[in-house]
């Protein structure tokens, strides 16, 4: 039974598929995965958009949406239908096809991430070998549309808001990848599902789970940071900061185009987080051994939305940085930091099982943290914000 | 025609279009990226050899391969730098005005 | 030889052919991208996994946004006024055309060199990342540290290349 329920999506797959002649059963077996993948997520994102209101609201001391349905639950469906029905405005002066095809690409980009991330036992729709230099090479195509947006509106504020993403996401690229790096080191493979599978193991009934290790907290502070700045959420929503570039990059986006972008960077976010689960927080494993009976993709799918709501919550919490401030932590903090991890999880793996390495690999990480943080606080490279009011 | 001829005139094309575009264009950004296409051209003669070779368990060619993307990673960064200095002091990327060596 | 290399390969010469024959700049850099998008297919084609993989992560995700960023600061989006292509053009158009042709005959005519069709590996050949891993730390260690060195000097000479105006000016 419980077997059965961890495994419900799998079967009902080869039960449907089962229908069909043989030889069609594999290639009608991806469809069904991609098909999944295709309405799962944006209905996770219909939820998120309606969580992320309702929780904005409550830290800003008001309501938000509580019109449509009860208690507001149907604003989403309202948002969706709106954002159909509206018209689509292309400026006279922007490069239609690059316009058209911005969000298009962004989209389709997103949705490919999925496909080698492992959202239960067995649900992973291309076990790759390489599967996180996919999702890498895949997630560095994104900025190549949010460039194509920017560029063809003919809008200075679009090109700006535009500029400032992908620097920002280039910046914070090289943390993103140094910091997953520790764990390819350490499972010694860049499959995806291999690495679910070595934190799939328990002592006294707890995980081993890559965020329970020295190298493997800072590398998860450092992928989350990074992961903010790359899916421009905020305090990194500088691109799209509304008091100075309107709405950054898809400024001259309007009605269903304007959904996709949004709907891309949600869907994004959630793949990346779905990425940072998989890599720090072990999948679809359960958190306890006497969990273990809760099917797989519950875990996993809760470990994302719970991501999410962090999201939400640095949003409705954090003031946005400034731009030099932002470039500045990403290469004289950020990345310093990655690499010492990555120095750090060397030393782990090479010092052996025994208490010494726990004590050495965390001194190590607080001293260089206070260290850098001290001496970057000093020269005014990073640090508390200052705030000057005009005068 | 075998698969590893059609790889090969493949890589060929690529190869002359990305040598038209270095030898005809006059901004030095477009030239840059005629010579990104011919090395690309290279890279899919060597995977293309490395695949149908008689020892692809060596993986020489592949190799290759991924030392080629990593120098022409590099070679882009200084090439475009480079480009970027000489817009600044010279005001213009027509490599047809470039044809003094006094600044 | 499958409609699906054909397809592949149309792509990427038909992305190569804009991009260097396009009027505006920066379509001609999003011309690249798509050629570099069919070469990685065709990698991918071709069982090369990783290096498919390496070449979509360092050409269009850094490669393609380093032009268009220097398309975008040196105001290379403006059409010039005294056309695209340089006065020596028909020249260059000769020498490619040229090269070309020499190339494709040499291809078609030593076909007897070449692993025929019965000669070829029709087996994938089952290189893991693994393998990779450890051909690069084994017997190719020299060329990586190599091109570390070279990527590290890269990274610095590009930096101080691109930074150099502001000391002079001031």
């Amino acid at each position: 039974m419980i077997e059965k329920a961890d495994q419900i999506f799998v079967l009902l797959g080869h039960w449907l598929v089962s229908f069909l002649p043989v030889w069609l059963q594999p290639a009608a077996m991806v469809l069904l995965g991609v098909l999944a993948i295709i309405v799962t997520f944006p209905a996770l994102f219909a939820i998120t958009v309606l969580l992320e209101r309702k929780g904005l609201g409550r830290m800003q001391n008001r309501y938000g949406p509580n019109r449509v349905g009860p208690f507001g639950i149907f604003q989403p469906v309202a948002d969706g239908i709106k954002s159909l029905t509206k018209e689509d405005i292309v400026p006279t002066s922007a490069d239609g096809v690059v316009h058209f095809l911005a969000p298009v690409f962004l989209v389709v980009v997103v949705f490919m991430g999925y496909a080698v991330l492992p959202m239960g036992r067995n649900m992973t729709l291309v076990s790759m070998d390489a599967g996180l230099l996919f999702f890498f090479a895949i997630g560095a195509s994104t900025e190549l549309s949010v460039f194509m947006a920017g560029w063809s509106s003919r809008n200075k504020y679009s090109l700006l808001g535009a500029m400032r993403a992908v620097a920002q996401m280039i910046s914070y690229e090289v943390p993103l990848l140094l910091s997953s790096l520790t764990i390819v080191m350490m499972t010694g493979s860049l499959s995806l599902g291999k690495i679910v599978e070595a934190q799939n193991q328990y002592t006294w009934g707890l995980p081993h789970w890559y965020i329970f290790t020295p190298w493997g907290f800072a590398g998860f502070l450092l992928y989350a940071v990074a992961t903010t700045a790359e899916s421009n959420r905020s305090p990194f929503d500088l691109p799209e900061g509304e008091s100075e570039l309107v709405a950054g990059y898809f400024t001259e986006y309007s009605g269903f185009k304007f959904a996709l972008f949004f709907l891309g960077e949600y869907v994004g976010m959630m793949s990346i987080s779905g990425l940072g689960t998989t890599l720090f927080l072990g999948g679809w494993s359960a958190p306890l051994q006497i969990l273990g009976w809760v099917p797989s993709w519950c875990w996993f799918f809760g470990k994302v939305m719970m991501s999410m709501c962090v999201f939400i919550w640095m949003r409705g919490t954090l003031p946005r940085l400034r731009q030099d401030q932002l470039m500045n932590f990403a290469w004289k903090f950020v990345l310093p930091l990655t690499l010492v991890n990555l120095m750090v999880a060397a030393t782990w793996r090479f010092l052996g099982a025994g208490w010494e390495r726990w004590v050495i690999c965390s001194a190590i990480l607080i001293l260089v943290y206070t260290l850098m943080g001290r001496s970057g606080m000093r020269r005014g490279h990073i640090g508390p914000r200052s705030y000057r009011y005009a005068e | 025609m075998t698969p590893l001829t059609g790889y090969l005139l493949v890589a060929a094309l690529l190869f002359a279009i990305g040598l038209a575009g270095a030898l005809t264009r006059r901004n030095a950004i477009l030239v840059l990226i005629g010579i990104e296409l011919m090395l690309n051209a290279a890279n899919l003669n060597f995977i293309a050899f490395w695949r149908y070779g008689p020892h692809p368990e060596a993986l020489t060619g592949m190799m290759f391969a991924i030392f080629s993307i990593a120098v022409a990673a590099a070679e882009a960064a200084v090439g475009l730098g480079l480009v970027i200095q000489i817009h600044r002091h010279a005001h213009t990327t027509d490599l047809d005005q470039m044809n003094r060596m006094k600044g | 030889m499958s409609i699906v290399f054909f397809a592949i390969a149309g792509l990427s010469v038909a992305g190569a052919l804009a991009a260097v024959a396009l009027k505006n700049t920066v379509h001609c850099a999003l011309a690249l991208t798509v050629a570099f998008a069919g070469l990685a297919l065709l990698f991918l084609e071709l069982d090369a996994q990783f290096a498919g993989f390496a070449q979509i992560l360092v050409y269009i995700g850094a490669v393609a946004i380093l032009v268009v960023f220097a398309i975008l600061l040196t105001r290379g989006s403006e059409t010039p006024k005294d056309g695209i292509y340089s006065t020596k053009w028909l020249l260059g158009l000769v020498t490619a055309s040229g090269i070309f042709a020499v190339l494709a005959w040499a291809v078609l005519h030593s076909t007897w060199a070449l692993p025929g069709p019965e000669g070829a590996p029709t087996a994938a050949p089952a290189v893991t990342v693994m393998d990779i891993g450890n051909a690069l730390m084994g017997r190719y260690v020299l060329p990586l540290e190599i091109v570390a060195l070279l990527l590290t000097s890269a990274l610095i000479g590009a930096v101080i290349v691109a930074m150099h105006e502001k000391e002079s000016a001031q």
